[in-house]
């Protein structure tokens, strides 16, 4: 059976393809303006890339915000329940998922069967997403992909507010100022997203085993700070990225 | 699973109910034309008391006119930017807000310019009370202003030393009526206000009752539209009596399991005020066969209830159901002033867990499969606590969704969340989107 699972994501659509239940291919392109069309290239790139014909597709199953729009799926599913399958299908022994992409950051609690028993999301602000790492990143003039390894080399604890993308920056600016070397403030942003992460994590209550999934569990300062705050080691997937796809993919009609 | 599939239909005294409202917003507006009176007051204000001056007294109450300025987004937003031009503070009370806005750009939400109350009549529970009116009064110039304080606690604690506390400043308050306005108090005129009141504010309970029947016989949406003319005037003879016949109406939709939702499968409750010009999210819980049956704001802003002796929670028996007749004014005041000491809404204002064992209640007795609780930014007063509630009811076992946003504010609303946030709760509930052609009858 091939099963097809797309994820339309605020900044990148991701699209796995899985030969009865097995992981064949997978492939990513930014979401873009023209999300439609975009997912619709994706599809056709990850199928040609797994060396399957459209006609053996069994299931398209979309999820992410964007979900809607792939009208050529066959199921659509919410990025709650699609990060809650991934997760555990790939770890039973997780109940807690903690999914941070870039425009959301959500934390799910899952049961013996991996069936949601809670979630919260962060609201309008996107304090406790990737967008807000990649904002600060821009403004301490460092690549995205040096920023994690950046904040492990601080040891300093400068609390920010974490609940406002547009108060830290200005304090991110104010720390600039101030000559605060940039691996303090690199781990002090990570320490501030952790913090707002973690609230979400208490809010829908901590069960053991807890997985990080989403584009953001490649900045290991996050999870460094992540791990501080929970008292736990976190399990990351391979393709963290991917795991909402790969979810949603699983899920029979 | 099998879609149940329900017969629906329309309530009969819908448009009555409109007619209502628009009579009471007409009225207040027009009084000077006939030599009568206008006053300005909250929804909670014991408006049986102004109505001992005679029956050409007509108020305007603040909550639900903010509440209809919030349904029209445009004016709404002239009337918030109007206040924060002035220096107000943008996290107040999001109806103080809307209110004080229509009076700053003196219009009217339904047609000219905004009619001046002469005197305003208001109680104080909630922080904002008291300070609505005051800065209202300034706004027009200085309108006489009464403020009654009826923050002593919850009814159980309630003494006689408390009560009395509430039922002095009543009696000054009716003397502070006569001085403003130079008209006789007429005791009788408040006794019937008072028997009014407890009718209307039971009734209104009894019809919420009716809705722990599966398929539930209203929705919440249609229920604001309803329970509204109790936070109107719920001391006329109008309203008392428009109860009596919707309730009547609710029993027979009952009896002939007439549901509010065609494919009631999921039974849900909301908390606090919605966002006003957002209603249509409830609307959209229907695609999934969900139904929002009430809430403790829709049950207890206005009704009044009681314990049974069953356990269940229902309607209060009011004086005249007890064969009480009211002799003389301090005995209506006193009638009064403990019938309302005892709303379910006036509880939580003392402590959340008063609030989460009602809402408990709710889930359990109208047998709720879910909660959706809306951290409403627009009102400090009534969502103070819900985080705590929250935790409570999923302590009980129910699951429970959250959405941001204000009740008068549209600023602080976001749709698409909010509808990402349902697909998902409805999703981990078990609910697709129900495709119409797929259901058999």
């Amino acid at each position: 059976m091939i099963q097809v699972g797309i994820d339309v994501g605020a900044k990148f659509i991701k699209a796995v393809v899985l030969r009865d239940g097995k992981l064949i291919a997978k492939d990513q392109t930014p979401s873009g303006f023209e999300g439609k069309e975009n997912a619709k290239k994706l599809y056709d790139q990850v199928l040609q890339k797994a060396g399957i014909s459209p006609d053996a597709v069994n299931s398209i199953n979309s999820t992410g915000s964007g979900r809607k729009v792939v009208d050529f799926a066959t199921k659509s599913i919410t990025d709650v329940t699609a990060a809650a399958r991934g997760a555990t299908s790939l770890f039973p022994e997780v109940h807690t998922v903690i999914d941070v992409g870039a425009e959301e950051g959500r934390s799910i609690r899952c049961n013996q069967d991996g069936k949601v028993v809670d979630f919260s999301i962060n609201e309008k602000c996107a304090a406790g997403a990737g967008a807000f790492t990649e904002a600060m990143a821009r403004a301490l003039e460092i690549p995205l992909e040096k920023f994690g390894d950046l904040s492990l080399k601080s040891t300093k604890e400068i609390p920010m507010n974490a609940q406002c993308a547009v108060f830290a920056e200005s304090e991110v600016v104010s720390l600039l100022h101030a000559k605060t070397p940039k691996e303090d403030i690199a781990k002090a942003i990570n320490d501030a997203v952790a913090s707002r992460i973690t609230s979400m994590v208490r809010k829908v209550g901590f069960e053991k085993e807890v997985a990080l999934i989403g584009g953001v569990a490649y900045n290991i300062g996050f999870i460094k700070s992540l791990e501080t705050d929970l008292k736990e080691k976190i399990i990351i997937p391979d393709g963290p990225e991917y795991v909402c796809a790969y979810g949603a993919a699983l899920i029979t009609n | 699973m099998k879609i149940p599939t329900y017969k629906t239909e329309q309530l009969k005294c819908w448009n009555k109910a409109k007619e209502i409202r628009n009579n009471f917003y007409k009225n207040y507006a027009n009084a000077h034309e006939n030599g009568g009176l206008r006053w300005a007051g909250g929804a909670w204000s014991f408006g049986a008391i102004p109505a001992g001056l005679g029956n050409d007294i007509f108020p305007i109450t603040g909550e639900p006119y903010a509440a209809s300025i919030a349904f029209d987004k445009e004016f709404s937003i002239r009337c918030l930017e109007a206040v924060e031009k002035k220096g107000y503070a943008r996290d107040l009370c999001s109806y103080m807000r809307n209110y004080w806005g229509s009076v700053i750009l003196d219009e009217y939400a339904f047609g000219g310019k905004f009619p001046k109350p002469d005197f305003m009549w208001q109680d104080h529970i909630c922080c904002s009370h008291a300070k609505w009116y005051q800065v209202a009064s300034d706004l027009e110039g200085g309108i006489p202003t009464f403020c009654i304080d009826v923050a002593v606690g919850p009814y159980m604690e309630v003494t006689d030393n408390r009560l009395e506390y509430v039922v002095n400043q009543m009696h000054e308050g009716i003397e502070w009526l006569e001085k403003t306005t130079g008209r006789k108090y007429d005791d009788e005129k408040l006794i019937e206000a008072v028997h009014n009141e407890c009718r209307s504010t039971s009734l209104w309970a009894e019809i919420c009752e009716l809705n722990k029947a599966v398929p539930a016989p209203l929705d919440e949406k249609s229920m604001y539209s309803l329970y509204v003319l109790g936070t109107l005037e719920k001391h006329s003879k109008v309203v008392a009596d428009f109860y009596q016949e919707l309730l009547d109406e609710v029993k027979y939709r009952v009896e002939n399991q007439i549901a509010a939702v065609k494919h009631e499968r999921c039974r849900l409750m909301s908390d606090t005020q919605p966002p006003w010009g957002f209603l249509k999210i409830f609307r959209y819980l229907e695609k999934f066969g969900a139904i929002s049956v009430g809430s403790l704001y829709t049950f207890g802003l206005i009704g009044v209830w009681e314990d049974k002796a069953d356990g269940t929670w229902g309607p209060r028996t009011t004086p005249q159901q007890k064969g009480i007749k009211i002799e003389n004014r301090d005995q209506a005041l006193r009638i009064l002033a403990d019938w309302n000491l005892s709303k379910p809404e006036w509880q939580h204002f003392y402590s959340p867990h008063l609030k989460s064992d009602m809402m408990t209640r709710i889930a359990k007795e109208w047998k709720l499969d879910g909660i959706m609780l809306h951290y409403n930014r627009g009102c400090e007063g009534l969502s103070v606590g819900i985080a705590e509630n929250r935790l409570a009811l999923i302590e009980q076992g129910f699951p429970v969704m959250t959405f941001e946003g204000n009740m008068g504010d549209e600023r602080e609303f976001d749709e698409a969340q909010t509808v990402s946030r349902i697909d998902s709760f409805m999703e981990t509930l078990g609910f697709d989107i129900i495709d119409e052609e797929k259901v058999t009858v």
